[in-house]
């Protein structure tokens, strides 16, 4: 029979048994999160408030134990992972929508809320909460602000930095401080702006206020069906140049549609090469010109058919094919590695050859689901791990696809934070000086070395052995040459 | 001295044919999708109580990485299993059938408490698969009510401070002030129009003596649409309480004798086999699986499981009669998990409501999150129960309904808990309903006013 350790005993008497999760057993579900990395933590801590988190973390100061906040766990970046274990701090029992503020368009929230609720939360007042990542189901607001989540529709709101006004932070030393304003444009430096995607390397939010947009009274959503990726890409590129900016502007390709298709039966012919999903949004008669000019522009790429709904049940059905397609990907091998790189619009077309190259050249199956209007691609190689160096080759062929990504002036991720799974990326698109100067920004809210180590900042910059063998090896292959 | 080998030695933890299958364990990609619709990792807040985290431990287990302790196997005695993770899994990991198979080891592995085997073996061999017994039961329950036993035990606590296990049961019992139904009533009732399908009506262990009057009113809607009908005397209990709760042997003997009784091999299939209560509905369409490595039947359970259609689900599919009689009330529709979740059928009972006139249906925010019922959860994990019960009742009461509907006994039951428990007003709503009672009132309130 495994006994408490002195660490798991102080937190047991700070916050209760129901509250502290350490057998072995138990430990095992939450050493994953929605990618193939692992880690190991010690305990699992579950505030229940602020005065919660403020006592777990001089008890984890105590001990020098890691610190690593968690939400729902259903990141794409290992950020929630205990990669040196120690403590995980689970945020998720803090769920409460404390206010909604109609008239300033605000609500204020613990970190645990679901961004789904939120969202129908806000419904009720005829807003929305704009950010909505795929998994807005399942992810938390505090998830989302340590990654700087995004979503199909941040093309036109911006991702979740353009939508937290303050938050009340514990710091690495157990302090409470208030940062931002209610206000949307405060005096001073951006602190907001410091704390959303640190991912969790520098406190831990315990209340968030977050803005509120108006819902659309019209949306259009239209559906284009095309023969090749490229005649694809290229409609996306016209469509971004001609100024209009859609409320989401989404490709899938042809994998993917045959992931979905069996399981959704959204209507995706499943010989087609890429889909476009395009919404339009906002005042009726906008989104009649706009739905018009964007039907046109779609219509001089040749696509094999064009849809269009206005019905929401009809608009959901179609996103429907899109936010379920990761987990769909299920369907067709057991595992898969969901890469997150970023490029110039422009390079949309090269770069998905590429990918595709890569690809064929690893013997991996990729099926692509992305926010094109953004360039934020997410090929996805599919495998077994199972397979005797399977995951070696998938590790490789994510190396040089995120590679290829930054060689066209692109980046490492787009939304979903650099975490520990690229963290070894890093000085492919920052100098030392670059990366040192973060660190100062880090040690700026105080001794946060134990909080989230490992995370951003790759191998021998503050975390000791633990890392990501197969970046390292990546690093090895194709050179740490800075890109900038 | 020689010491046995732990589990963990052997090559691997499961025992029997019914371990879940690897490739389906496989399947899930831990994205986490599923943990926002799960109940109890919603009230317990723990990872280890939600379905993502359940199917790590499977695997866990699978791979000898961890020990099958008591701790292990309390989370999947936790699950609900609603199945309302399916619904939200994009991966369509079959979950419910993973928790059956975990829970078939479980129970062949002896992994409860003595106590749990003993109160199993006395209930679920004992009672559920023996009607006369359960009919005995329910006068037993008639006699407690009747005398006024039942009101006193309730005002004065007393089996509360005697045992709240059995309080609880208490607050969960039907009220029996109905004739019971016999199924031989069934066909007693001839359909009024052109007969155009013959249907076999599953009418239950526990319908009879808790729902009647759903039965009855089952039988005159089919009847009116021209279905003849008939509930063969043989059939007993379904056995989805058995399959659910891992005891697949008897759940297996249980389908045999109504595979039997309601598909016998010297008469043709009825063109549908009929159910109004969504839990034994799901399990019975899963009736090829169950027995799929039987010689003898597995055939035929397929063929049987193939007719099995939800009430609903047949109305819709057949077409069913415009209702003319107004029912002015505002209703309130509860998705039983076994029918929406498992079964998909989720927009025919509210075609069937939406079609009665004068009836407002106000929808729930979360009208398919589970009730707490889940078989025999509500006894056995009654805490849990009970605060998945009062969420939903908050949901329910928020709507403004005069009542709530649903399709399920079980369902009915908790939520008729609920009402007593959580409707402090002084207009207390009155006791759940099933969806085709109020077609039948809509019916016969239309044949009423035709004849005035």
């Amino acid at each position: 029979m495994k006994t408490p350790t002195p660490l798991v005993l102080d937190l047991i008497d700070a916050i209760g048994e129901e509250a502290v999760v350490w057998h072995d057993e138990d430990l095992l579900v939450y050493e994953y999160d929605g990618t193939i990395d692992r880690g190991n933590p010690d305990v699992i801590a579950l505030p229940a408030n602020t005065v919660d988190v403020v006592s777990l973390i001089k008890i984890a100061n105590k001990y020098e134990a890691p610190v690593t906040p968690r939400g729902a766990g259903t990141g794409l970046s290992g950020g929630a992972l205990a990669a040196k274990g120690g403590v995980i701090i689970g945020m998720n029992r803090m769920r409460r929508i404390l206010d909604v503020d109609p008239e300033n368009k605000t609500a204020l929230v613990q970190p645990g809320v679901v961004n789904l609720d939120l969202g129908s939360e806000a419904e009720r007042y005829g807003l929305a909460y704009a950010p909505d990542p795929s998994s807005q189901r399942a992810c938390t607001i505090g998830g989302n602000i340590a990654e700087n989540a995004g979503g199909p529709h941040t093309l036109a709101w911006g991702t979740t930095t353009n939508h937290v006004l303050a938050l009340e932070l514990v710091t690495a030393d157990g302090e409470v401080q208030w940062i931002g304003h209610d206000t949307r444009d405060e005096p001073g430096y951006d602190l907001v702006g410091c704390v959303v995607g640190s991912e969790g390397t520098v406190g831990i939010v315990t209340q968030a206020l977050v803005r509120l947009v108006p819902r659309p009274t019209a949306v259009r959503t239209m559906l284009a069906i095309y023969d090749s990726v490229r005649q694809a890409s290229n409609a996306v590129s016209a469509v971004v140049a001609s100024g209009i900016v859609p409320a989401a502007l989404e490709m899938i390709d042809k994998m993917t549609i045959a992931a979905v298709e069996p399981v959704l039966n959204t209507g995706f012919p499943l010989d087609a090469e890429a889909v476009l999903l395009v919404e339009v949004d906002g005042p009726e008669s906008q989104v009649e010109a706009e739905g018009a000019r964007v039907e046109g522009i779609l219509n001089r790429f040749e696509p094999r058919e064009l849809r269009s709904a206005t019905d929401p049940e009809e608009r959901e059905h179609l996103w429907a094919g899109r936010k379920g397609a990761i987990g769909a990907l299920g369907q067709i091998m057991p595992n898969y590695y969901l890469l997150d790189g970023v490029v110039p619009r422009t390079q949309l077309p090269d770069v998905l050859d590429g990918v595709y190259e890569i690809a064929e050249r690893y013997r991996l199956p990729v099926a692509n689901m992305f926010h094109a209007g953004d360039g934020n691609l997410h090929p996805c190689l599919l495998f077994d791990e199972r397979e005797p160096g399977a995951t070696e080759r998938v590790l490789d062929a994510g190396g040089e696809i995120m590679r290829l990504c930054v060689d066209a002036g692109g980046a490492i991720t787009g939304e979903h934070g650099v975490g520990l799974e690229k963290r070894d990326y890093l000085p492919w698109i920052f100098t030392e000086a670059d990366m040192d100067t973060m660190k100062s920004l880090r040690a700026a809210f105080g001794p946060t070395e134990n909080f989230n180590p490992c995370k951003i900042f790759p191998k021998g910059h503050g975390c000791g052995e633990a890392g990501h063998q197969h970046a390292q090896h990546q690093i090895a292959k194709f050179g740490p040459k800075a890109f900038v | 001295m020689t010491i046995a080998p732990s589990p963990l030695d052997s090559e691997s933890i499961w025992m029997t044919e019914d371990r879940p299958d690897a490739g389906e364990l496989g399947l899930c990609v831990h994205c986490g999708f599923c943990l926002n619709a799960c109940p109890t990792y919603h009230d317990l807040g723990v990872e280890t109580d939600s379905p993502r985290g359940r199917i790590a431990l499977m695997r866990g287990l699978d791979d000898g990485r961890i020990e099958w302790s008591p701790r292990v196997q309390q989370h999947f005695d936790q699950c609900l299993q609603c199945r309302a993770c399916e619904t939200a899994c994009p991966s369509k990991v079959p979950y419910g059938r993973l928790m059956e198979a975990t829970r078939a080891e479980a129970f062949a592995q002896n992994r409860w408490p003595r106590r749990q085997r003993v109160f199993w073996r006395l209930i679920m061999h004992g009672l559920f698969p023996y009607p006369g017994r359960m009919r005995l039961a329910g006068y037993g329950l008639k006699l407690y009510q009747r005398t006024g036993l039942q009101a006193l035990v309730r005002k004065t606590g007393l089996l509360a401070r005697l045992s709240p296990r059995l309080a609880d049961i208490d607050s969960l019992s039907p009220v029996a002030d109905r004739p019971f139904y016999t199924n031989n009533e069934a066909s007693q009732v001839k359909p009024t129009a052109p007969v155009r399908a013959r249907a076999a009506l599953i009418t239950g262990c526990m319908m009879p003596l808790a729902y009647p009057e759903t039965h009855r009113a089952t039988v005159r809607v089919f009847t009116r649409n021209g279905v003849a009908v008939n509930a063969p005397n043989a059939q007993v209990c379904c056995g989805a309480l058995h399959a659910h709760g891992g005891d697949v042997e008897a759940a297996r003997d249980l389908a045999r004798r109504n595979i039997d009784a309601i598909t016998p091999e010297s008469a043709d299939l009825p063109d549908a086999i009929l159910i109004n209560a969504a839990g034994c509905g799901s399990h019975l369409k899963e009736y090829g699986h169950l027995l799929r490595n039987d010689t003898a039947y597995s055939e035929r359970a397929k063929a049987f499981a193939a007719r099995v259609r939800d009430v609903h689900e047949y109305l819709v599919q057949i077409g069913f009669a415009a209702p003319e009689g107004r029912v002015e009330r505002t209703v309130t529709y509860q998705d039983s998990c076994h029918l929406s979740h498992a079964q998909n059928v989720r927009s025919a009972p509210r075609d069937v409501l939406r079609s009665i006139p004068g009836l407002t249906l106000s929808e729930m925010r979360k009208p398919d999150k589970c009730c707490g019922s889940a078989g025999i959860y509500s006894v056995v994990q009654s805490d849990i129960s009970k605060r998945v019960l009062a969420e939903k009742m908050e949901d329910v009461l928020s709507t403004g309904a005069e009542q709530v509907c649903t399709a399920n006994p079980g369902c009915m039951l908790q939520l008729d808990a609920g009402i007593s428990r959580f409707d402090d007003d002084s207009q207390m709503m009155p006791r759940s309903t099933h969806a085709i009672e109020l077609l039948d009132e809509s019916y016969r309130l239309g044949d009423a006013a035709g004849n005035g």
